[in-house]
């Protein structure tokens, strides 16, 4: 598993859009298997986390994060598995805690995930749920999600959910450590204060919005953290997101990339790319700019753990994805690994993985189901461990 | 003396433009009656929607002002007074108006003094004033003032009844009205807080029963 201070990453929308210079589209098994060449490609050029979606309506494919991430998980080594994101609003904890854990089991600790809302008006009602709750969902899910993957039986009531009475979520959390959780927002302050609260990590989407929104809303996560008593505002545990594309000169990229950016989902049609460019943390031209931009993005969030990159979107082929990929993993990583461990200030924590967080724990803890009896209410725990560990 | 700011905002598309010549005249009235009548200075500032035509429309697609446009919007949700005019297109404030304000905060105009306007080739459009414009402008819970003014191309030239009230004379006593509403708010002194939570908002849910 990664030890690195920083982690560097892919994150997936899932999206299966045309490629606007040839007007064919992939077919959902090709972006699957794509998606999951990505991923072992993401590894082997020796970066740290590979994040998917979650979006459940054309044109995306990932409904089932869970199961393409065990897959990938499966067929790589070091590889941290994530999401980019779960949505906290309209699956209902219960699931998340089961699907994670189970993840978290396979893919031996090698995952953590980011809760997000979806800001797809149409899905709530798919699920139930209605967009105008969002927050409110986010907040009442997560509390809950918490909950079951720190005690081994959970009476719950609140709004959104049927109540649960001693209820266990199984699997328990690998080695007793629940999964590591990322809130990812673009927005909301509400979701910095929830990150903060919990002395979770936050996620800047880092993308859609200038720079100088993302900056204000790290700021305001990085204080909240201190203010929950989590320690000082450098022990925050902060993420970015950010998109790029390499060329060998600032005239190639800008050529090579521009008809995907002039037709891209979401922000396609509108500002020019060398607007957008100013604008937000886009960066698209050599190496060298590529890196110089990139590292510009620690003076104004302070050094943080996580950086993820959009590469596979827009309707750009797998091709050129995997070579991006290269181009990424030689000429752009390695130079950012360094300058940003020099430019480290000391006492910074380094990024999450499982084997630190069982560390911190102060070790593994395994869960030995006592004999079943049908319900967790009549005899204290349902595991045998748990009188030695929990008064 | 004490001071004020003004936000003067036209959504005409022609240049010269009689929209632009409304907006003009108004603030001119407002800043005349506040300080000969109420001993207040004004800073105003004017903005012609069309220089920032495409970044509205930007805006509508990513989410997020230009620069330029940032500083426009930053100039009209921090004034103590705006004053607002559009051309009338197809029965209705013009596109750029409506799509202007779509890309301002639903909350941000809260307690606004505005004093609203509207240019039309013809008198009988005039009550889009108070059937288009000023729904809109209360949903945003600005403070139009009931008065607005409606300036048609035969005002322009004229005075087409002398048993109503001239053009000029519309527009002084908008100005007086709209200055008396600048002249006691403290609007843009105050200090928001765009990440400020609702009083209501519970990081945990607060309904968590054990």
């Amino acid at each position: 598993m990664s030890q690195n201070p920083m982690q560097f990453g892919i994150m997936s929308v899932s999206d299966i859009t045309p490629d606007p210079t040839t007007g064919t589209t992939p077919s959902e098994a090709q972006r699957i298997k794509a998606a999951i060449a990505i991923a072992k490609k993401t590894e082997e050029v020796g970066m740290d986390v590979f994040a998917v979606g979650e979006h459940h309506n054309p044109p995306f494919f990932s409904s089932s994060p869970t199961t393409l991430l065990a897959a990938i998980a499966a067929q790589t080594e070091r590889l941290i598995v994530s999401t980019s994101t779960t949505l906290i609003t309209t699956n209902d904890p219960v699931k998340i805690a089961e699907d994670y854990a189970m993840l978290q089991h396979v893919a031996d600790g090698r995952m953590d995930l980011m809760m997000g809302r979806g800001n797809t008006g149409p899905v709530y009602p798919w699920f139930g749920k209605d967009i105008r709750q969002g927050i409110q969902l986010a907040i009442e899910n997560y509390a809950l999600l918490h909950r079951l993957w720190r005690e081994d039986v959970v009476d719950w009531e609140g709004h959104y959910r049927t109540p649960l009475q001693g209820f266990t979520s199984t699997p328990r959390p690998l080695d007793g450590v629940a999964p590591f959780v990322w809130h990812g927002s673009i927005r909301s302050p509400e979701i910095a204060e929830q990150a903060a609260y919990y002395g979770d990590g936050f996620f800047a989407n880092h993308i859609f919005w200038p720079a100088s929104h993302t900056q204000r809303m790290i700021a305001l996560y990085r204080q909240r953290f201190a203010h929950y008593g989590h320690g000082e505002e450098k022990d925050a545990i902060v993420g970015l997101g950010g998109q790029l594309f390499i060329g060998k000169n600032s005239q190639d990229a800008k050529r090579e990339f521009r008809p995907y950016f002039d037709n891209a989902p979401v922000y396609g049609h509108g500002p020019s790319l060398e607007e957008f460019s100013d604008a937000t943390p886009l960066a698209v031209g050599s190496p060298q700019e590529i890196i110089d931009k990139v590292l510009g993005f620690r003076e104004y969030v302070g050094d943080y753990q996580r950086q993820l990159f959009l590469m596979d979107h827009a309707g750009l082929p797998v091709a050129t994805v995997l070579k991006q990929l290269d181009l990424l993993g030689e000429e752009v990583i390695p130079v950012l690994r360094t300058e940003l461990a020099a430019r480290r200030a000391d006492g910074v924590p380094d990024a999450p993985t499982h084997a630190a967080r069982v560390e911190a724990q102060g070790g593994a803890r395994e869960f030995r189901p006592g004999a079943n009896r049908g319900d967790n209410l009549t005899d204290g725990s349902p595991y045998q461990d748990t009188a030695s560990l929990v008064e | 003396m004490t001071s004020r700011k003004l936000a003067v905002v036209a959504a005409g598309v022609g240049a010269p433009s009689s929209t632009r010549m409304l907006a003009d005249r108004l603030a001119a009235a407002a800043i005349e009656a506040l300080r000969d009548e109420f001993d207040v200075e004004v800073q105003a500032s004017v903005h012609e929607l069309r220089d920032t035509a495409k970044d509205v429309t930007n805006n509508l697609v990513t989410g997020f002002p230009s620069p330029r446009l940032a500083e426009v919007i930053e100039t009209v949700v921090g004034a103590d007074g705006l004053i607002i005019v559009t051309p009338v297109f197809n029965a209705s404030f013009n596109g750029l108006f409506k799509s202007f304000l779509d890309v301002v905060d639903p909350s941000a105009l809260g307690g606004l003094p505005t004093l609203i306007g509207a240019t039309g080739g013809s008198p009988r459009h005039s009550q889009v004033l108070d059937y288009a414009m000023r729904p809109v402008l209360t949903y945003m819970h600005a403070d139009v003032l009931p008065t607005g003014v409606y300036a048609a191309t035969e005002d322009w030239a004229g005075q087409a009844d002398a048993s109503l009230p001239s053009l000029p004379d519309r527009i002084a006593r908008a100005g007086r009205e709209f200055a008396a509403r600048v002249a006691v708010t403290d609007r843009s002194n105050r200090v928001l807080d765009p990440f400020a939570l609702d009083g209501a908002f519970s990081v945990t849910g607060g309904f968590s029963a054990e």
